[in-house]
């Protein structure tokens, strides 16, 4: 028994706007991509009436950039052994992920409207077994990166060239299990892995650096043997850049520097809107600036 | 009573190496095994497969956490990964990882718990795998394995590859007698196995209290009592139906197993035994953090041998 793909066995796995496409223009199509994406988020947690929208609007663009223009993923076949592997650590985020998800075409995007409905596959947080195009659960926080090491050492293993994506929280790496991963990757190497730190600079209490300070986080992860690029967080272009560009020989950290809420301005970098929902007004409110 | 030694005692045998043989035959055969470890190359008995499949080695070093967040990942780039650590450090420091990580996505990852039990002996209570059974027994989905000789390790290792389920399987340091019968299947999971048949009491037991309870049932065959001797080779899912037979047909269970008597075999057993047909039981196994001694003494301290499983079944039927 062996690992050898089947012919053709990387049909559809493609990203929807092409590599060649003029980076301006990926630009845009990405960034009003992302406005349906926060709409969608708003319209989910006002419902449901339970989510994190801060987080979900700060990882918004990195979700979009990822899953439209970099990820060969192929939501006609979500289990592809050949796809990209992309891992949602920071799991709380699941509004933004499901919106995306279901955008790209990994379910219908009706389902959102049952988002933590009971029984609802839409839990809280991600079920790979529930959800297509969910490749691992998460919740607790430092889970992510050492699964996405593992998948990233399983390509090597496989002499396959699909890449793994690993997307965090900055809180979440007070979480040592992090940096057993980090450390790890540095050690092996692992030029097919990025982990993207949504760098947003607030915890669900306080200012990162006012609970458990995590600068100099570019530093730290270079300690550890990392490539890492630092990028405005809600740039496309650069986004996709820092994703795409080669590392050889290490695996990348995109510090994505991000503002939490981002978008609707009574949210954006305000503590108490980690988990607060908005109310009816408020809604209406977001909607009209997320155009 | 004492335990004074048997002469021509049966050989025994360390079930690492029936579990690293049985690894590398499977390598050989499947390049999606693959092993990961914490630093344990050695006492996880991976050296061999070390030499013959070094990339297949995957050894993240001290790192219990990261350890069994990448078995999850291989398994999720297509891999068999067989995660191993020794039991208290792989269980114990990993168990979110091995909740949510391995058993929570389902992954088919093979997690096993080197030197289980209290095989570390003298190096004490941070060195024991006591717990194991009571932690991963509550988490769903998650088979429990626990070899009591080495065919049966063998056989749960063939097993175990294929699984297309997670489970924790006990790769047992302390030497152990064959148990399992000329002829006989030596494992097939979920099922236990009547290794004695009797009517008077039952004795259910695992790993390497099985060839203690087999002991013990030699005594107690003297004194008139024939004892039914059941190994419980998957802890869960728990055979019911062999429990409730014997439960039925006996009247009186006394259980032993080299673990906490909370929430492990013991207090599996007597769930399904108070469910469906209720008799008296006496759950032996490890009641407390151990004091210093080696393997076989802290056994008889706390009366895991065959005078302390003889005492409890005459005690139960003396009620």
């Amino acid at each position: 028994m062996g690992l050898a793909p089947a012919v053709n066995a990387k049909a559809g796995l493609a990203p929807p706007l092409p590599t060649t496409m003029d980076p301006a223009e990926r630009a845009q199509s990405l960034k009003a991509q992302a406005t349906l994406i926060r709409r969608s988020v708003v319209e989910m947690i006002g419902r449901a009436g339970l989510g994190h929208i801060g987080g979900d609007f700060s990882v918004s663009d990195i979700l979009t950039t990822l899953f439209f223009s970099v990820l060969r993923v192929d939501p006609t076949a979500p289990n592809a052994p050949l796809r990209d592997r992309f891992i949602l650590s920071k799991g709380h985020c699941a509004a933004a992920l499901y919106s995306t998800l279901a955008m790209r075409g990994f379910f219908p995007v009706a389902e959102l409207k049952t988002f933590i409905e009971p029984l609802s596959r839409l839990n809280g947080h991600p079920n790979r077994r529930k959800v297509s195009g969910v490749e691992a659960n998460t919740g607790p926080l430092g889970h992510g990166l050492p699964i996405g090491v593992g998948t990233a050492i399983g390509a090597r293993l496989a002499k396959a060239d699909w890449r793994a994506f690993v997307v965090l929280g900055d809180g979440e790496l007070q979480e040592g299990s992090n940096w057993e991963a980090a450390m790890c990757a540095g050690h092996q190497g692992l030029d097919n892995l990025v982990a993207v730190v949504d760098r947003n600079r607030l915890q669900q209490g306080a200012r990162t650096e006012d609970t458990n300070r995590l600068e100099p986080l570019g530093d730290r992860w270079r300690a550890f043997g990392w490539d890492v690029v630092t990028c405005d967080g809600h740039d496309h272009a650069a986004l996709y850049e820092a994703f795409t560009a080669p590392h050889p020989g290490k695996p990348r950290c995109v510090i994505a520097n991000t503002i939490k809420g981002k978008g609707v301005s009574f949210i954006e970098d305000r503590v108490e809107w980690h988990h607060k929902v908005p109310t009816q007004e408020q809604i209406e409110l977001a909607l009209k600036e997320l155009v | 009573m004492t335990n004074a030694p048997i002469q021509n005692p049966a050989p025994t045998f360390d079930c690492r190496v029936a579990f690293a043989e049985t690894l590398i035959e499977l390598a050989k055969a499947d390049e999606r095994i693959v092993a990961v470890c914490n630093d344990s190359v050695g006492s996880s008995n991976l050296v061999g497969f070390q030499k013959l499949f070094p990339e297949r080695l995957v050894n993240v070093g001290i790192a219990e956490q990261n350890m069994v967040g990448v078995g999850a990942g291989l398994a999720n780039a297509g891999f068999i990964p067989f995660v191993c650590g020794a039991g208290p450090f792989l269980t114990g420091r990993a168990l979110e990882q091995i909740k949510v990580d391995v058993a929570y996505n389902g992954f088919p990852v093979v997690l096993c718990g080197m030197s289980p039990g209290m095989a570390y002996g003298e190096l004490g209570p941070t060195h024991h795998s006591i717990e194991d059974l009571s932690w991963l027994r509550a988490i769903d989905g998650l088979g429990i394995v626990v070899p009591a000789d080495p065919a049966q390790t063998i056989a749960a290792v063939h097993w175990a590859a294929k699984s297309a389920t997670p489970c924790y399987i006990r790769v047992g340091r302390t030497k152990v007698p064959a148990v399992t019968p000329e002829g006989a299947e030596a494992f097939a999971f979920g099922r236990a196995d009547v290794l004695r048949r009797g009517a008077d009491v039952s004795v259910v037991a695992t790993g390497a209290m099985v060839s203690r309870a087999l002991a013990a049932a030699d005594v107690l065959a003297e004194q008139g009592l024939n004892t039914r001797v059941i190994n419980v080779s998957t802890v869960k899912p728990l055979d019911e139906a062999t429990i409730i037979a014997a439960a039925r047909e006996t009247g009186a269970i006394v259980t032993v197993e080299e673990a906490a008597i909370e929430g492990g075999l013991g207090a599996a057993v007597a769930e399904t035994v108070v469910r469906n047909a209720p008799v008296p039981m006496r759950i032996l196994g490890v009641t407390s953090f151990a004091p210093t001694g080696t393997a076989a003494f802290l056994f008889d301290h706390f009366g895991l041998n065959r005078d302390g499983i003889v005492a409890a079944a005459l005690e139960l039927k003396s009620r």
